[in-house]
Parts: C-alpha cells; sequence; structure tokens
C-alpha cells in the first residue's frame, strides 16, 4: 500500500493532480447544478410576482 | 435529407425537455466510467520504463487537455449556428460550453506544468491562450446588458478563437519543444502498449459524457433564464415538481 501511495518517489506530482483534477469536475457539478436550480427559482419567483399584481 | 429534427432543437421548451432526460444518462455513465478509468489507469498499467509513476497523470492530464479543445470546437459550432440562424438555444449551447471549458483547460495546465516543467514552450503559450478565449468569452457576456448583443458579440470572438484549437494539436509537431508528440491523435497506430492505452480511452469517454451532462445542464438554465417570462415556462412550472 505504502508503495503505491508513494508512486516511485513521485506522489506529490501525481496525488496533486488527481486532487485538481478530480475536485475541479466535482466543484463544476455543483455549479452546474445550482445553477439550473436558482434559474428555476427565479422563474418561479417571477411568476408568483406576476399573479400577485 | 429532412432538417425538421434541427429546427426542433431550436425550440427552447423541446431543448428543455430533451435535454432533462438526457443529462443524467450522460451524468450516470461519467460516474461509473471515471472509477473504472481511475483503476485501471492507477492501479492496473504498469509503470512506464522511462517516466515511472509519474507518466500516471496523463489519465487526467491527456482527457481534460483534449475535452479543452473538444468543448472550445462544440463553443464555436454552436455560437456559428446562434449568429448564422438566429437561433437562441444555439447561443444557451455555447454559453453553457464556456465554464466547463474554462475549468479543463486550467486543469490541462496545472497537470501539464505539475507533470513537466512550468516553462513557456508553444503548447503551454497557445493553451493559455485559449483559456483567455473562454475567460474573455464569459466576461464578454456578463460585460454586455442586451442579449442579443451579448449573443452576437460572443459568437463572433468564440469563432475568431477557434483558428487556436489546431495551432494547438500541431504545436508539438510544428515547434521542437518539451512536450512530447501526440500519443493518441496520429496518423499510424497510438504510441502507447494497451495495458496503458484502455485506461486513458475509458478516462476520455467519461470525461466526455461528463462535459455533456454538465453542458446540457448549464443550457436548461440559461434557456430558463431567457425565456423565464413566456407561456412555456409559466405551464411547466405550474406544475409544482417539474424539474
Amino acid at each position: 500500500m505504502n508503495e503505491f501511495l508513494s508512486m516511485s518517489g513521485y506522489a506529490a506530482h501525481v496525488w496533486s493532480s488527481y486532487v485538481i483534477a478530480l475536485g475541479g469536475l466535482i466543484v463544476n457539478v455543483i455549479l452546474a447544478r445550482r445553477t439550473l436550480r436558482q434559474a428555476r427559482e427565479e422563474a418561479r419567483r417571477r411568476l408568483a410576482m406576476e399573479k400577485s399584481l | 435529407m429532412s432538417w425538421a429534427w434541427f429546427h426542433r432543437f431550436g425550440s427552447p421548451p423541446y431543448f428543455y425537455a430533451v435535454a432533462g432526460k438526457l443529462a443524467p444518462w450522460f451524468g450516470w455513465i461519467a460516474a461509473v466510467l471515471i472509477p473504472i478509468g481511475l483503476y485501471g489507469g492507477l492501479v492496473m498499467a504498469p509503470a512506464d520504463h522511462v517516466q515511472s509513476d509519474v507518466f500516471r497523470i496523463i489519465y487526467v492530464h491527456v482527457p481534460t487537455a483534449y475535452l479543452s479543445l473538444m468543448t472550445y470546437t462544440w463553443m464555436a459550432i454552436a455560437a456559428a449556428v446562434g449568429l448564422i440562424w438566429r437561433i437562441k438555444v444555439a447561443h444557451a449551447v455555447a454559453a453553457a460550453c464556456a465554464p466547463a471549458g474554462a475549468l479543463f483547460t486550467a486543469t490541462a495546465l496545472i497537470t501539464g506544468m505539475i507533470w513537466g516543467q512550468p516553462t513557456w514552450e508553444p503548447r503551454i503559450i497557445f493553451q493559455t491562450l485559449l483559456l483567455f478565449f473562454f475567460l474573455g468569452y464569459l466576461a464578454l457576456r456578463s460585460a454586455i446588458d442586451d442579449q442579443s448583443r451579448a449573443d452576437r458579440s460572443s459568437a463572433v470572438l468564440a469563432i475568431v478563437g477557434v483558428v487556436n484549437v489546431p495551432i494547438i494539436h500541431y504545436s508539438v509537431i510544428w515547434w521542437n519543444s518539451l512536450h512530447q508528440p501526440p500519443t493518441l491523435m496520429r496518423f499510424d497506430k497510438p504510441a502507447m502498449p494497451m495495458s496503458m492505452l484502455w485506461p486513458l480511452l475509458v478516462m476520455i469517454l467519461a470525461y466526455t459524457c461528463y462535459f455533456v451532462a454538465v453542458m446540457l445542464w448549464r443550457a436548461r438554465a440559461e434557456v430558463l433564464r431567457r425565456d423565464r417570462g413566456g407561456s412555456w415556462v409559466r405551464e411547466l412550472l405550474a406544475n409544482p415538481g417539474a424539474k
């Protein structure tokens, strides 16, 4: 296991690359889903405001 | 050949519904393929006889670099379709490509610099230029209040920047630089044994599915934002469980 984690002495290079790449993917999914949710909420708010007028 | 399908996709309610059905499929395929590709790249692939285990960065570097170019090409095509045929959904798709494209480009640059040396060689220079095109596209869209002007201006920028895509691809052939020549996109067979190649192909497929899912989510948000006063949006949101 230690041998695998050490990546022949390149652990910092390999693992930092994977953390950056996979972290970016996760953050991007969260932001994309949030953008869609906010667009829906904004449209609902607008609809509710129009009905109340 | 009938172009009815093309015009159907130009309809915001149709696009919103179809994208909503397709996005989860692409998202789940990516969620299944990424662990398989990571296991193949980190555990099953043998160490490189020259670069040892540091070569394993290839399994995140190459998919992001490939997707950065593919995303920009898609963005430019969608922007051109929007500009020529005045299809608003195409502008929404182009706008949805940019954030993911900027992420892929930045990741390719950072992982490339971790793997090699942060030297200003041709591939890095043109890849950095690509990042500025993505960021410039996003900045231009947010700086212009009028939607149709923002669409037109950003589409022109996207189309101009597509010239950079083949330059990035061929930069390692045209100039003698630190970056190695193409490994996959060659006229002869790939310069990798199958034991190292299959995880890379799985990761490229996973990243492609990931991009499609994220792009469709963002495109749906953009379509909804543009058409929020439209009758189809009213009908859609009248249903409390509408997605």
